[in-house]
């Protein structure tokens, strides 16, 4: 049953990556590239590593990728364009590309990795919270490597800021404190007037309206 | 019942057919909350606004819905000639899949929940995030300016308050040290004091608010405000393509105010909990009824607001957002760790001793 799921999922995840290189249209390489980390996340799930499953859609499809779709629907991306060069970089890309599989196909079945050193992984209970375990090790173990990524992270956040704040002469913007703190007494005034009680005569001449 | 039901099955269809006949127990209900959401809408606006609301098709207008349903099904689906027509129709859909498949983890009473997983908070999170993803193509793929345009809007606003919400969150986790819907609703059992929603003040608050923005209802329905860009990304729909949109709308709002009344004020725990006379009577039992009497609570206030407030203008949206609301959830975030370090209150007394 899981080798079912997981040879669905992988073929689908294949074919998505093919598509997000191969399709003319650049939202749809965005979708594609959303499909195929939905099945990557399948697959980790798969491994029992759900928080981590669960955080690849939360983060990557649920933030970045809207970001990407942002920016490509807003861009006028002539692909064609961009193609141009695509058979120039074949032979590179080819050299790239075999070296990967030659580095995965030795790992997975060139057996005298040390592998059988490792005990095979053992499935845990149910119950087991692998949010809980991720957390501990983090916090305790890992806590300098984690913190220095966060701090990485803040510096990349602050960079982008500064990056975008532009001081610009004659730009109106509003002062919400002021617009917040104005007194409405200052700047409406209300008049109480006398409501008329006498009808008007009726016009001579028959109806108007 | 369900079990009556599946046992009279084969054995090898009865894990199956359990399955289905839970999602069925759980989207009918909803799908008529919806139909009957749409017409407390109208007539709770209606009264605020002193008119009377729909009052036509049947007893006091109570079958409107369903005449809407059959007039909206009935309708041509009008394809714009330069539409994308792929993802113009597949839109609807991704907005609605995520809508109701994050019912699965919802827990209805203490024992009945489709899927009881470890991770419930999470997928929660990323599954409403996944709803986007239909704006933004549905607004796309129209080929409209107005529908762009709201796409565009609803995209910055969801990611904005998306970060608010998951830090209002994180809140409610170190409180209940579980991302288990379940057993946070069993965390805060005790009284109304031990819910959540007092040493999480703040944070209740903001997740509400980010949970109005984030289903684009009034006032901080920028993505379809009528008045400036017709209905927004929606413009271009019709008939049953737009009632899914419409669908998932709703959907979404129940399980905003479902998930605010789980998290902070205890789910299916009953108020009368702890109160010596009226909490040994049925009425201090936990049961659906409360759940539903508290989502109830926080749907009235969806359509309140809707009747009160103006439409925010949408830079001012996005101060809100990322100016207001995420400063004070990290503050309160602090705020909170020292609550749990010196043990305050029933909430944290759980931890263990100061280490």
């Amino acid at each position: 049953m899981t080798s079912i799921v997981f040879w669905l999922f992988a073929v689908v995840l294949i074919a998505a990556a093919i598509g997000v290189v191969t399709s003319r249209n650049p939202v749809y390489s965005a979708l594609y590239l959303v499909l195929a980390f939905f099945n990557s996340a399948v697959l980790w799930i798969l491994l029992e590593a759900e928080f981590l499953g669960i955080t690849l859609v939360l983060v990557y499809v649920g933030a970045v990728m809207v970001l990407f779709l942002f920016v490509v629907m807003m861009l006028d991306v002539n692909v064609e364009k961009l193609k141009e060069g695509f058979t120039r970089y074949m032979p590179i890309g080819v050299l790239v590309a075999a070296l990967v599989v030659i580095q995965i196909g030795y790992v997975v079945w060139h057996k005298k990795m040390g592998l059988e050193l490792v005990a095979e992984p053992v499935a845990h209970p149910k119950e087991f919270s692998n949010t809980e375990a991720l957390g501990e090790v983090l916090y305790t173990q890992y806590v300098y490597p984690f913190e220095l990524a966060a701090v990485i992270l803040l510096v990349a956040i602050v960079a982008a800021i500064t990056l975008t704040m532009r001081r610009r002469p004659g730009l109106k913007a509003q002062d919400i404190n002021k617009q917040v703190a104005a007194d409405p007494g200052s700047r409406v005034r209300l008049v109480s007037m006398k409501a008329e009680s006498e009808t008007l005569p009726p016009k001579p001449g028959g109806e108007s309206s | 019942m369900v079990d009556a039901i599946v046992s009279i099955l084969p054995e090898f269809l009865q894990p199956l057919s359990r399955t289905l006949l839970y999602i069925v127990a759980i989207l009918l209900p909803l799908i008529l909350s919806v139909a009957m959401l749409t017409y407390f809408e109208r007539k709770v606006i209606g009264h605020m606004q002193a008119r009377m609301g729909p009052n036509r098709v049947g007893p006091l207008g109570l079958l409107q819905p369903f005449a809407d349903v059959i007039k909206l099904l009935i309708k041509e689906i009008l394809l714009p000639s330069s539409a994308n027509r792929f993802l113009f129709l597949v839109a609807p859909l991704i907005t609605l899949v995520p809508a109701l498949a994050v019912w699965a983890v919802m827990p209805m009473t203490p024992e009945f929940v489709l899927s009881d997983i470890n991770a419930g908070l999470l997928f929660v999170l990323a599954l409403t995030s996944l709803g986007v993803y239909g704006v933004i193509l549905g607004g796309w793929a129209s080929n409209s300016k107005y529908a762009l345009l709201g796409a565009m809007r609803s995209a910055a606003q969801i990611v904005a308050y998306e970060i608010a919400m998951g830090f209002a969150l994180v809140g409610v986790l170190m409180a209940s040290g579980s991302l288990n819907l379940g057993d946070i609703i069993r965390g805060q059992e005790g009284s109304i004091l031990h819910w959540y929603w007092l040493p999480l003040l703040p944070l209740f608050m903001v997740y509400f608010i980010s949970g109005v923005a984030e289903t684009n209802r009034a006032p901080f329905d920028v993505a379809e405000g009528e008045s400036e860009i017709v209905a927004g990304f929606h413009v271009e729909y019709s008939g049953a393509a737009f009632a899914l949109f419409f669908l998932a709308e709703y959907a979404n709002m129940i399980l905003i105010a479902a998930l605010t009344a789980m998290m902070f004020l205890g789910g299916w725990l009953s108020p009368f909990q702890g109160i010596p006379v009226i909490g040994d009577t049925f009425l201090g039992a936990s049961s659906w009824f409360w759940l539903i009497f508290k989502t109830g609570f926080f749907l009235f206030c969806f359509l309140w607001f809707r009747a009160t407030f103006p439409r925010y203008r949408y830079d001012q949206i996005m101060r809100l957002g990322w100016k207001v609301f995420i400063p004070i959830t990290i503050i309160w975030l602090f705020v909170e760790g020292i609550m749990v370090w010196a043990h305050v209150g029933p909430w944290f007394a759980k931890y263990g001793g100061i280490s």
